[in-house]
């Protein structure tokens, strides 16, 4: 089978345009997935993502069966919050998923909370998405008149009320923990992990699972499904299938749901069903493989397959699932700074080395670029990054509270160490860079393991 | 704190060295205990912690390998590896302190802070030597204005969160915040809702950096050129521990000492401000007589102390002792007060000694009750009962302490007030009692019937403190007495601690400035053969307190009133007979600190020099004796009080053997029998200070009083009246504020606050002006609608000036009623 042929598990209805109705959802096998669930004992849900290795699609790629086992036994309330604060620069598949799929991802809350024990989830999106709000406040609407939602569903004791919350537009709010303070009504800003994980200290210093919104979209059809089928897909521990969103200079930007752990970049970025290839039919200089946090990857590692742990033993992730593609004739400083100002501006301001630091990387960029850089500035941006994520190693050891700060750093290691001659022009001659970076390149070269694994 | 004992120790290495820590302690705490200081920003012991400037970044093994922890946030766990010196923790440090310089102004030759900057100490001690920051800092409008006494700069800002933890955690005053992101973040207020706290100078205290600066300090001084002295704030009785900041005989600032008992470093705006009526120009530098045409004019001491002298010998050949009356005291040292009792009781031989102004407690109460300590009021899992008082208005640190008790430790408070006061939004039962009938919304708490059954069990407490204070002017002080009284006999563990307010009260009771009592909290009787050693003589009788000696001059019987330091026509409650008093007496003579509105009746003026100005002790509301210092001299000729009581001795043919504070003291330990044991030398090696009574005296000394209430009934409610309540205001219109610039301007007048429902039976329009009337008198006020007042009740605020309450209370009623009519 071609890697083009993998069934669509979350995006099955993005080309209906009634898709995210009710009559639609349930017409075409919606709320079954729940009905399997509440067949089984909570735990046997668990163990039943478990073992289809359903790993989190909000970026950190953790196992969802295993995290929600963090909760501490026997402390309730719990809470499930929904992480829809998708704001990834080059990620826009969760909003697909709440705009054209509102149920499925209402269905996943539901079966979450079951496994979960949770009587109350929270629907956190992004301030922005005005129609994915609207469609899931409908959704949550005709769900609860149906019955899906509310006391006693479908005559169990399992009873459950989903909360729908608008963010009001920051990024940092995508992180857990911000989220957790924003829903409280607080300025969103992380908190720190230690003691405040989640799964221990969360909303309301209750247990709290926080998940993506494509992990709980997953979870109708491994329910109706069931893992094995879930997991005959994929390779490694990347199994079923995922949403990327692709983005930059290819033919067809867009997102596309692929089997995980086959398909190559090449694949995702050539094939005509997903990005077409280079526009203009240019050549490929670099790509992000997983959101503008990600450390970049380069023409030679297109044969990497979308695996989380093969793309992680290089010095990068697959993140948020966000490949954004750089041509032949990009800038690649402009590049660099257009990222780091994102990451400045979207600092929350709490701890100093992101909201000092983040800052001062974008100034020193954009001097270089208005043609007043100097040979040291090179050896400064990577010591500051240094001072940020300590050693810029991968994973990161950052000197934050959250990843957002050493996010700013990726591109700033990746841009200096690949691309120092196109540095160099901006500054007026060829520089020297003395500071020792352990990780950048970061990226190593790409070695297909199975020659090893059969030796 | 004790060392942790060995087995209960927790232990980790810090820097390569064994450290025996506590456990639940940070590493922070930790290691600073054992001689490792790890730079900090945002962390305050007082506050819960936040790891957000990320200055105490330092390597941590907790068995998985080295990794940067701020150490802030980080509780010690065995066999920890701390390393705050390491090549990768000092990198770190050093790259943090780069980042908060970046943008950080080199103002510091103009800055308040500087030459005491955290930051600028750190980056001597811990940062690098230059700056790799070529690009523009961020600009702000230097520096706004967030409240009357506080600016804001943000420039110099480090958003390390410690004042806006302040006013949130601590203060409970969400007035400043993080506004925008990125590098654009700063603190700010929001439009028209300045920070406006009782607790506002805090966060000038606490900012790292000269980002927030008190407006009376600004540009006074370099913090090189000051000297310091540590003692006691006396503008209200909870005896805040303080260094007074002066140079050149002038005192430039209060801060805030750690006093672990006490106000842990914080101070309210009134204390930390007021430091500015020491030397206010209305002070009085010299003796005042009052001329036939009825000016005050300048004299010597010798002839203003002669004629004072005069005036009080005629009054004992005419009238005995019983015709010479002293009103106040309560703003004096322990010392003078000693003095001032010796002086008016063992010389001159009168009881009509009162340091309170009808406005107090009963003395055999506030003397024989079990006393708490604040500490002991705000334990963890206690109980804490509060009835007339409001800790923000009248002893705004205390109520600092109650908030982190209640919100942080699980106290329980319970509050019984005759409307909502500052503590009802953290108490667990917040019940309203009708005016002057505390006691009998006590007994039904006692009997725990229906809805009052939880409350009950809130005070069945092995822990229960009362909080006992004279909230209300209009009402006699009988009903919370028989409400302490029925507490007592239900739980007999309960202990009280003291809602009195005003400076060294307890202090001025404690020595005996209050009828029926000697020194060391013993009655007359108790005390009469040991005093007749020690004095050679002891009035016979019970004497008047303040009411008693008002009504008496009224009459004629007091030739010579002596005002020390009091106000009666503003501050006691009863404005109309305060005044038939000061026109009764023969002669009055007023030592002060500056005149007030009773001056105007004085013959006789005695300046005398106030706080910052006098060496000594004071007691607060736990009965706690702690030291005052002397900063700066006195205005010109002014004296101190105890000076001033042996002058007079002399001139009446006494030595009362006081030649300065230390032999006053000495006398005092050695003759009270609440004092024994507190010696100059004790109480030197306890910077808190010592309790008062806790102490075991030896067997020769009088036994202190204990308490009994007498019965009490309180008068029905009279359906066509409203009671009145009298509330009081942090900020009011008395004489150390009003001399105070600073303070002068926070002052509000006041209005009559009455419930809607009230308004609308009587036909009283909801605004405008009303006629308040009771039988006393009548005065017109401003009416403002409150629904939080309870209906058959109206408010007036105590002391800020016209129209003021004290017109419309009969000190001889139980309680005030008032009717309202609407003015044309």
């Amino acid at each position: 089978m071609a890697v083009t042929d993998a069934p669509k598990i979350t995006s099955s209805r993005f080309d209906l345009a009634d898709g995210h109705t009710i009559e639609r959802y349930v017409a075409t096998g919606g709320y079954q997935g729940l009905k399997a669930a509440l067949a089984k004992s909570p735990s046997g849900v668990v163990d039943e993502v478990k073992s289809a290795s359903l790993l989190g699609r909000g970026g950190a790629g953790f196992p969802a069966g295993v995290k929600w086992g963090f909760c501490p036994p026997g402390v309730f309330p719990r809470y499930l919050v929904v992480n829809g604060d998708e704001s990834e620069p080059g990620t826009y598949k969760d909003r697909l998923l709440m705009e054209k799929d509102p149920h499925q991802l209402i269905e996943g809350v539901l079966i979450g909370c079951y496994a979960v024990g949770c009587s109350q989830a929270f629907l956190y999106v992004r301030g922005e998405m005005a129609l994915a709000q609207e469609r899931i406040a409908q959704a949550l609407n005709d769900a609860y008149a149906a019955g899906h939602i509310g006391k006693n569903i479908y005559g169990t004791e399992f009873s459950v009320d989903i909360v729908l919350h608008w963010g009001a537009g920051a990024y940092i709010v995508g992180e857990e923990t911000a989220l957790i303070e924003s829903l409280e009504g607080n300025r969103g800003m992380p908190r720190l992990k230690p003691p405040f994980f989640p799964a221990a200290k969360g909303l309301y210093l209750q247990p709290t699972i926080v998940n993506n919104v494509e992990t709980l979209a997953n979870l109708p059809w491994i329910m109706s499904n069931g893992a094995a089928a879930f997991a005959a897909l994929g390779a490694e521990n990347s199994k079923g299938t995922r949403i990327f969103a692709v983005s930059g200079h290819v033919k067809n930007p867009g997102v596309y749901e692929v089997e995980f752990g086959v398909t190559t970049f090449r694949d995702l970025l050539y094939a005509p069903v997903y990005g077409g290839g280079i526009r203009h039919d240019r050549e490929l200089k670099a790509f992000i493989p997983g959101g503008a946090s990600a450390p970049w990857l380069y023409p030679e590692h297109l044969d990497v397959p979308l695996e989380a742990a093969t793309v992680g033993k290089l010095g990068t992730m697959l993140g948020s699932g966000a490949v954004v593609v750089f041509d032949e004739q990009t800038d690649m400083v402009k590049a660099c700074h257009r990222l780091v100002r994102f990451f400045a501006r979207e600092s929350c301001g709490k701890c100093t080395p992101c909201r000092e630091g983040t800052s001062w990387l974008e100034k020193i960029l954009e001097r270089i670029i208005d043609g007043l850089g100097r040979p040291e500035d090179l050896d400064l941006l990577l010591d500051i990054c240094d001072n940020i994520s300590v050693g810029m190693n991968w994973p990161p050891r950052q000197t934050t509270i959250c990843p957002l700060g050493q996010s700013a750093t990726s591109p700033i290691a990746s841009a200096v160490m690949r691309f120092r001659d196109e540095f160099e022009a901006y500054l007026g001659g060829p520089a020297e860079i003395t500071v020792q970076v352990k990780g950048p390149a970061f990226v190593g070269p790409y070695v297909h393991e199975e020659a090893t694994a059969d030796a | 704190m004790p060392e942790a004992p060995a087995e209960t120790a927790v232990a980790i290495t810090v820097n390569g060295k064994a450290i025996a820590a506590r456990p639940g302690e940070l590493v922070i705490d930790a290691a600073e205990r054992n001689g490792v200081y790890i730079p900090r920003f945002c962390y305050h012991h007082r506050m819960e912690p936040v790891g957000m400037c990320r200055m105490c970044l330092v390597e941590v093994d907790t068995g998985r390998g080295m990794a940067l922890q701020p150490s802030c946030m980080l509780t010690v766990a065995p066999d920890m590896v701390v390393e705050t010196e390491s090549p990768v923790a000092k990198k770190a440090q050093d790259g943090i302190l780069e980042f908060l310089l970046i943008n950080h102004p080199l103002d510091c030759p103009v800055c308040d802070k500087g030459g005491e900057c955290p930051l600028q100490d750190h980056t001597v001690a811990f940062g690098p030597g230059e700056s790799r920051f070529v690009e523009e800092k961020r600009h702000y409008e230097k520096p706004i204005s967030i409240s009357e006494n506080v600016y804001l700069d943000r420039e110099r800002c480090i958003l390390c969160d410690r004042c806006t933890r302040f006013a949130k955690d601590v203060a409970g005053d969400t007035l400043i915040h993080f506004q925008d992101r990125g590098n654009g973040t700063q603190i700010n207020t929001f439009p028209d809702h300045p920070f406006a706290s009782y607790f506002s100078g805090n966060t000038v205290q606490i900012c790292p950096v000269g980002a927030l600066t008190a407006k009376p300090y600004r540009f006074k001084a370099r913090p090189w050129d000051l000297d310091v002295v540590e003692s006691t704030c006396t503008d209200c009785a909870v005896g805040c521990r303080i260094v007074i900041d002066g140079s050149r005989n002038e005192v430039l600032r209060y801060a805030g000492v750690d006093s672990d008992p006490v106000n842990w470093s914080w101070l309210c705006d009134k204390g930390r401000f007021g430091f500015e009526k020491v030397g206010a120009d209305a002070r009085l530098s010299a003796p005042l007589v009052k001329e036939t045409n009825g000016d005050l004019v300048e004299t010597r001491w010798a002839d203003a102390l002669t004629q004072a002298a005069r005036a009080i010998k005629a009054g004992l050949d005419k009238n005995g002792p019983g015709g010479t009356a002293i009103i106040g005291g309560a703003h004096l040292t322990n010392e003078s007060a000693y003095a001032w009792a010796k002086l008016a009781k063992g010389v001159i031989g009168t009881d009509n000694v009162d340091a309170q102004l009808g406005d107090g407690l009963p003395a055999a109460m506030v003397a024989g009750m079990a006393r708490a300590t604040i500490d002991e009021a705000c334990v963890a899992g206690g109980t804490l009962l509060v009835i007339g008082s409001d800790p923000k208005d009248e002893l705004a640190v205390l109520f600092l302490r109650i908030r982190d008790a209640v919100t942080l430790h699980k106290t329980t408070v319970v509050e019984l007030s005759p409307r909502a006061t500052s503590l009802s939004e953290i108490a667990a039962h917040s019940l309203r009692s009708v005016p002057g009938a505390v006691h009998e919304l006590v007994n039904q708490i006692i009997a725990g019937e229906g809805d009052l059954a939880p409350v009950r069990a809130a005070l069945a407490n092995d822990h229960l403190t009362v909080l006992l204070g004279r909230g209300s002017m209009a009402e006699s002080a009988e009903a919370t007495v028989a409400a302490a009284a029925a507490l007592l006999a239900a739980f007999p563990n309960v202990k009280f601690l003291s809602g009195l307010r005003r400076a060294n009260v307890h202090g001025a009771l404690d020595l005996g400035l209050t009828p029926g009592f000697l020194p060391g909290r013993v009655t007359l009787d108790d005390g009469r053969a040991w005093f007749t050693e020690a004095w050679d003589t002891v009035p016979a009788e019970p004497g008047l307190d303040a009411a008693g000696i008002l009504a008496a001059a009224a009459d004629g019987r007091i030739d010579t009133l002596i005002l020390l330091g009091a106000d009666p026509l503003a501050d006691f409650p009863d404005r109309e007979l305060a005044t038939r008093g000061l026109k009764g007496a023969r002669t009055v003579i007023a030592v002060e600190t500056l005149l007030n509105s009773s001056s105007a009746f004085a013959h006789i003026v005695l300046p005398a020099a106030g706080a910052a100005e006098v060496d000594g002790t004071t007691t607060n509301i736990e009965g706690r004796v702690s030291t005052v210092r002397q900063k700066v001299t006195p205005p010109g000729t002014a004296r101190p009080d105890w000076m001033i009581a042996a002058e007079l001795a002399f001139r009446l043919g006494a030595d009362l053997n006081i030649t300065d504070a230390a032999s006053a003291w000495a006398e005092i330990e050695r003759l009270s029998a609440a004092h024994a044991g507190m010696t100059a030398e004790a109480l030197g090696n306890e910077p808190d200070g010592l309790i008062v009574g806790r102490t075991e005296p030896d067997v020769e000394r009088p036994a202190m009083v204990s308490f009994s209430a007498p019965a009490f009934e309180a008068p029905a409610v009279d359906a066509y009246s409203l009671r009145l309540v009298t509330t009081r205001r942090l900020y009011d219109q008395g004489t150390l504020v009003s001399h105070s610039p600073s303070l002068a301007g926070l002052a509000v007048s006041g209005s009559l606050l009455a419930n809607p429902t009230d308004l609308d039976r009587l036909g009283v329009a909801p605004s405008g002006n009303v006629k308040v009337s009771s039988p006393r008198g009548a005065i017109t006020a401003a009416v403002e609608p409150d629904a939080t007042v309870p209906p058959g009740t109206v408010v007036l605020a105590w002391n800020q000036g016209d129209p003021s309450p004290n017109a419309l209370i009969d000190a001889a009623a139980p309680v005030t009623e008032v009717r309202l009519e609407t003015t044309s």
